[in-house]
């Protein structure tokens, strides 16, 4: 067995027990990397960093000063700024751009003792579900279909992250989820992911989309990697006002598949209309699961979940063309100046330039539904009807302690499959709604769809509880014993 | 909601996003359909339903009124597309 298929967990106990070094670990993946770049998972690979990192983690192993994550190689979705590593969000409006500082995650991260190979590539700006809207192209999904080379997406936006986490080219990733960008992307390539509640994760530093609804969080290969990973990426940081002040537990400690006495509730509307019939039996089997590990299967109701969509594509894009105000060409990125024009030409000939097309479709959307004398009729609105997802939720947890429902409609499809935006946005119907409601979910792996294709459920918590989270996770892991790899690597 | 093109036209201007003339029919077509199928959030009963305001509710913080950051003028013009004596350059706006 290659060291790159160890689970992260199995490569901290092997590193301490000293089996094998950081350096001969960071090196295996980097030549898993070198070998597995049709993928284009990474938009810029640090392999002289990630060796000096590993360097510094084997004495830090040595002398028994080792963090966390000492020596275990991540890639860092390149939403996250990193101090002297280009950052562009795959936006072409980046290019270029070198942070003079380190984003909060990051650096905890990299503080813990974790080695950053590379940082990952992504839909441009976070924004889309299929990694096809990076300007450093589209990320390709190291799985394919039974009877088919078609190549087919990764998810999105953390397209780059599943990919390479997938195909063993990194132990574990971070992501960021808007509206379902770690969950989608984690169920299409067969990993797990969990994005924390709302504040848990500091944003300083992350490139902003929507900044009421931007999580970061872990991806990596099983839950108690993704545990690791979280307590890790935690913690309250000043620099962001949204930052919870808050104990972090020991998530991987603390692990624990039990769920005697928990109830498991069921959301009648997510049993959409045509659900198809594999995804609707796994999600049977995996209540069947949880209720083998002791939980109590109840039915309960979020009436509002048809407004989850349409109220996150007004509030979404009306932050986004806010926060992405700041590309004009002025401070940093790319600028493009017209001969002989005016500052107002500078600034729509760099946007005009440096945006793909679904950023600026958001950036319009959101630009008009903030517009004067339709900001009540729409953003307004669409605030309500959030508080209402909320209240679905809170009034939910009241019956039940965590939710389980399928992580998303389909199994990945092929690129261009979905060229109308709608049909795209529809793919989050399942992640939208606790985003909104800023509540901790996560997407385990466990089963396979007709095609061979992986498939993930998703259980959600009450605010602060992704220790329930993180334990429904692992027994769904546990019974669904997952174990499909991807094919298409090298 | 039907957007025409000169809505889109005036969008884009305040979104300060060129557009071509060619751009302006497809915008107006997709920024329609968009628009009209997140219109049916308006049948949904929201009278006495305050907006979302924080989802995780939490108290304002506080530091203490103290320079936390400074004399860093490199590392901020570090990326400007183009910097003159210290400032960022920007084409002159005024006569």
């Amino acid at each position: 067995m290659s060291l790159t298929d160890l689970t992260l967990s199995a490569m901290r106990t092997g590193l301490a027990a000293r089996e094998f070094s950081a350096c001969e670990l960071t090196q295996a993946h980097l030549d898993a990397m070198a070998a597995n770049r049709h993928l284009n998972a990474f938009t810029v690979e640090t392999p002289e960093l990630a060796l000096a990192q590993a360097g510094a983690a084997d004495v830090a192993l040595a002398s028994g000063s080792a963090g966390s994550l000492a020596g275990i190689p991540l890639g860092i979705k390149d939403l996250f700024c990193t101090k002297g590593v280009e950052t562009t969000a795959a936006s072409r409006i980046l290019e270029g751009f070198v942070p003079q500082y380190e984003s909060t995650v990051s650096g905890k991260l990299l503080a813990a003792g974790a080695v950053m190979l590379g940082k990952l590539n992504l839909d441009e700006f976070a924004m889309g579900s299929s990694n096809e809207t990076s300007a450093a192209g589209r990320v390709i999904s190291p799985w394919k279909a039974i009877g088919s080379d078609a190549e087919l997406v990764p998810g999105g936006s953390s397209g780059g992250s599943a990919s390479a986490v997938s195909a063993r080219l990194a132990a574990g990733a971070t992501g960021t989820d808007t509206g379902g960008s770690i969950r989608q992307p984690a169920a299409f390539v067969g990993i797990t992911g969990i994005k924390p509640t709302y504040g848990r994760c500091s944003r300083w530093g992350v490139v902003a989309f929507a900044s009421s609804l931007d999580q970061a969080g872990p991806m990596a290969r099983t839950v108690e990697d993704c545990a690791h990973m979280l307590t890790a990426m935690c913690g309250h940081d000043p620099k962001d006002t949204t930052s919870l002040d808050l104990p972090v537990p020991d998530f991987a400690a603390l692990l624990n598949a039990d769920l005697r006495g928990k109830k498991i509730g069921i959301p009648k509307e997510y049993r959409l209309d045509g659900l198809d019939p594999t995804i609707a039996k796994l999600w049977d089997d995996g209540l069947a699961w949880l209720r083998a590990a002791g939980a109590e299967p109840v039915e309960v109701s979020l009436p509002h979940t048809k407004y989850a969509l349409p109220a996150y594509y007004i509030i979404a894009p009306a932050e986004a063309s806010s926060n992405l105000a700041r590309y004009d060409g002025v401070r940093f990125g790319q600028r493009v100046m017209p001969e002989g024009g005016s500052l107002a030409d500078m600034y729509e000939a760099t946007r005009a330039a440096g945006f793909g097309k679904e950023v600026k479709r958001r950036i319009m959307i959101g630009t008009y539904v903030l517009s004067a004398g339709f900001y009540d009729a729409y953003f307004t609105q669409a605030q309500k009807v959030r508080t209402l997802i909320a209240r679905d939720f809170e009034a939910a947890f009241e019956v039940c302690d965590l939710l389980l429902t399928p992580t998303a409609p389909s199994a990945a499809f092929a690129f261009g499959a979905k060229v109308d935006p709608l049909d795209m946005y529809l793919n989050d119907v399942f992640t939208v709604p606790s985003s909104l409601a800023g509540l901790p979910a996560m997407s385990v792996p466990v089963g396979l769809s007709a095609d061979g294709l992986p498939l993930g459920l998703q259980i959600i918590g009450r605010p602060l509880d992704e220790q329930g989270v993180l334990g429904a996770g692992l027994a769904l892991e546990r019974a669904a014993g997952f174990t499909a790899k991807p094919e298409k690597r090298a | 909601m039907s957007v025409d093109d000169t809505t889109v036209r005036r969008i884009a201007r305040l979104a300060r996003i060129g557009i071509t003339d060619a751009e302006v029919a497809p915008l107006a077509a997709e920024l329609s359909a968009i628009l009209g199928w997140v219109e049916q959030l308006a049948e949904v009963d929201t009278r006495g339903v305050p907006p979302m305001a924080a989802v995780m509710p939490k108290r304002h913080e506080w530091r203490d009124d103290a320079v936390t950051d400074g004399n860093v003028r490199e590392a901020v013009l570090a990326n400007a597309p183009e910097a003159l004596s210290g400032f960022f350059a920007v084409p002159k706006v005024i006569e």
